[in-house]
């Protein structure tokens, strides 16, 4: 539960009609266009897409680093670009490179930023201390940064956005390149933030398990526009037609099998029947109770020997490739 | 305190901050602080050592080496007054030690101040570090101060080190000549104290420019290694006698350096605002 040190019935940023293009004329690239979002404290707020989405300029656009050439935005109370160093007091980045200084320790990394942030020296000692023994990295902590593992690199990178405790986290591809135990250990992490110590979370990722893993809710981006927005579940169940009944046959007899089930259900247009990635798998998509019973008496029939009839919960990935393959309205032109 | 000399105070501990991490970087690069060493060293110490030496051994030398006589029959009144009636080898030494040598010195400056800023311009870009600093409360000139800060005071505490080495070294190698002590004069004191900030702050002007559009460290230190030239020129002139160094010129040539400087770091400032630092990222 958390801890309330952060407010939590309240909004986190809102943005209305936010844009960035860069360059001007013929080379002008619209990186980012009419964002529309509301980002509700507490919350682990996914921004999915691919790279070039728009993911990374939102970050700095919400941070007061990029300047927008549409629209505006209000973050923790501020406006970006009028108090920019009083939201950067508040708000932590891990960018998408960790950015570290190889030459410098791990301490001196965590200890220097400290100061930086406005801790006074006795303070950012102390907090950096704290922070290598919250992340493990204590028995490394005077050690220049060059000699790190990728996965240590990245966690003090993520212990440095912490240094001044920032409400408003944002994280930028944060298990990229990471081993799964270093990536498992991230979400954790992130689980942590926000339950438990109540900090609202902006995770940009196009890492689509990770992101229905963690995510309350996420704002699809593709080519600088947003293309969806909801829960994982949400948007998996709008994308998706119906449910999914997954039937495992024998591999040799797949063909009949979906010549068998063609004949069952081909006639009724909500449903969509095709045959799965895997070699003896059928995918029925879109069927009520009634299709999937005439489906299986269908197969019985055929004397088809059936494996399997698994009912599939719709995922964020199917979900995903359906919404990106599909040029959306609105969305921006490459 | 009141509240804005609350945060004075607190932006000035950022800064501070801001230039001890980047001081902190620039010594653990070796890059960096070897030529920071030794140019140092072979200025202040080897050079003038190899001045007397050369006037010791090499005295009788002097005295009918045609190149010296025909750059003493080029020297300026005020210098040659000042050299009446010496023997040749002190002669030499004045003339080198006190004159030759003093524009010379500016190159310490120059390069000290060109050195540090490559690696904490083009060198922060490189190692794409800058980025993290940029999610930092800081404003952009605070960022852009510091890491002049960060170039500025070391370049001017290794001239006035290096005036204080330069002078005792010249200073041991001269007295069993001259019998009294040669430097600091009101030349070096001017161009020391005056000149080389300006020249420092020209070295950095320059290589910030430069690095805004390279991609390296070696290539901003080396494109911006070009800003010597005039220096070269100066030494060029003096000993061809067609240029003539004395304090009130210095005080002149360092005002107007100075002019150039703000120009630059105003330029400067401008291509480092975040936004253009990070659309370049």
């Amino acid at each position: 539960m958390p801890d309330g040190r952060f407010p939590m019935s309240e909004i986190a940023l809102t943005t209305r009609r936010l844009g960035r293009t860069f360059g001007t004329g013929d080379r002008a690239v619209r990186a980012l266009e009419g964002l529309e979002l509301e980002v509700r404290r507490g919350e682990v707020f996914g921004l999915l897409g691919h790279n070039g989405a728009g993911k990374t300029t939102t970050v700095r656009l919400l941070n007061g680093v990029l300047k927008p050439t549409t629209g505006s935005a209000t973050v923790l109370g501020l406006d970006p670009q009028v108090d920019g160093p009083a939201l950067r007091e508040r708000s932590g980045v891990l960018t998408e490179t960790p950015a570290l200084d190889e030459r410098l320790e791990a301490r001196e990394t965590l200890a220097l930023f400290g100061r930086i942030f406005g801790l006074g020296a006795r303070a950012a000692a102390d907090r950096a201390a704290a922070l290598l023994r919250d992340f493990g990295l204590e028995d490394r902590a005077d050690e220049p940064v060059a000699a790190f593992s990728k996965g240590m690199k990245q966690r003090l990178a993520l212990a440095r956005t912490l240094v001044h405790e920032p409400e408003l986290i944002f994280l930028d591809e944060p298990t990229e390149g990471l081993d799964p135990v270093a990536a498992r250990e991230v979400h954790e992490l992130v689980r942590t933030m926000t339950r438990q110590q109540g900090r609202t979370v902006v995770l940009c990722t196009h890492n689509l398990v990770e992101a229905q893993r963690l995510c309350d809710r996420v704002a699809v981006l593709q080519r600088g526009a947003m293309v969806a927005l909801g829960t994982p579940a949400e948007l998996a169940r709008r994308l998706q037609r119906g449910r999914r009944v997954r039937f495992t046959v024998a591999v040799e007899r797949a063909a009949e099998a979906l010549a068998a089930l063609r004949a069952a259900v081909g006639g009724d247009a909500a449903i969509d029947l095709h045959a799965g990635e895997d070699a003896g798998t059928l995918h029925l998509d879109g069927a009520g109770p009634e299709g999937v019973a005439a489906a299986v008496a269908a197969l019985v029939a055929a004397e088809v020997p059936v494996h399997a009839v698994v009912p599939q919960e719709p995922s964020l990935e199917d979900a995903y490739f359906a919404l990106v393959e599909r040029p959306a309205e609105g969305t921006v032109a490459p | 305190m009141s509240a804005e000399g609350v945060t004075r105070t607190r932006r000035w501990a950022r800064v501070w901050a801001l230039a001890a991490r980047d001081l902190r970087i620039v010594r653990g690069s070796s890059a960096v602080m070897i030529p920071l060493v030794v140019v140092p060293l072979v200025f202040l110490v080897l050079l003038p050592v190899g001045v007397g030496l050369a006037a010791r051994f090499g005295g009788q030398a002097i005295g009918q080496a045609s190149n010296l006589v025909a750059l003493l029959e080029r020297t300026p009144l005020p210098v040659a007054a000042q050299l009446a009636g010496l023997e040749p080898a002190a002669q030499m030494l004045v003339l080198v030690l006190a004159y030759l040598m003093a524009p010379m010195f500016l190159v310490l400056p120059l390069m000290v101040a060109s050195v540090i800023a490559a690696d904490s311009f083009a060198g922060e870009k490189e190692r794409k570090t800058l980025e993290a600093l940029l999610y930092t409360p800081t404003r952009d000139v605070e960022l852009f101060g510091a890491k002049l800060l960060v170039a500025m005071v070391p370049a001017v505490a290794v001239s006035w080190a290096g005036l204080a080495l330069y002078s005792l070294v010249a200073d041991l190698v001269a007295y069993p000549y001259l019998h009294r002590v040669l430097l600091p004069d009101a030349l070096w004191l001017v161009l020391v104290l005056w000149v080389a900030p300006a020249v420092a702050g020209l070295g950095l002007g320059i290589t910030v420019l430069v690095s805004a559009r390279v991609r390296s460290f070696q290539e901003a230190y080396q494109i911006g290694g070009v800003v010597v030239l005039p220096i070269i020129a100066v030494v060029a002139g003096q000993a061809a006698g067609v240029v003539y160094l004395d304090a009130v010129a210095a005080l002149v040539v360092g005002a107007a350096l100075f002019a150039v400087d703000a120009a630059l770091f105003a330029v400067g400032l401008r291509s480092f605002s975040r936004d253009a630092l990070a659309s370049r990222v």
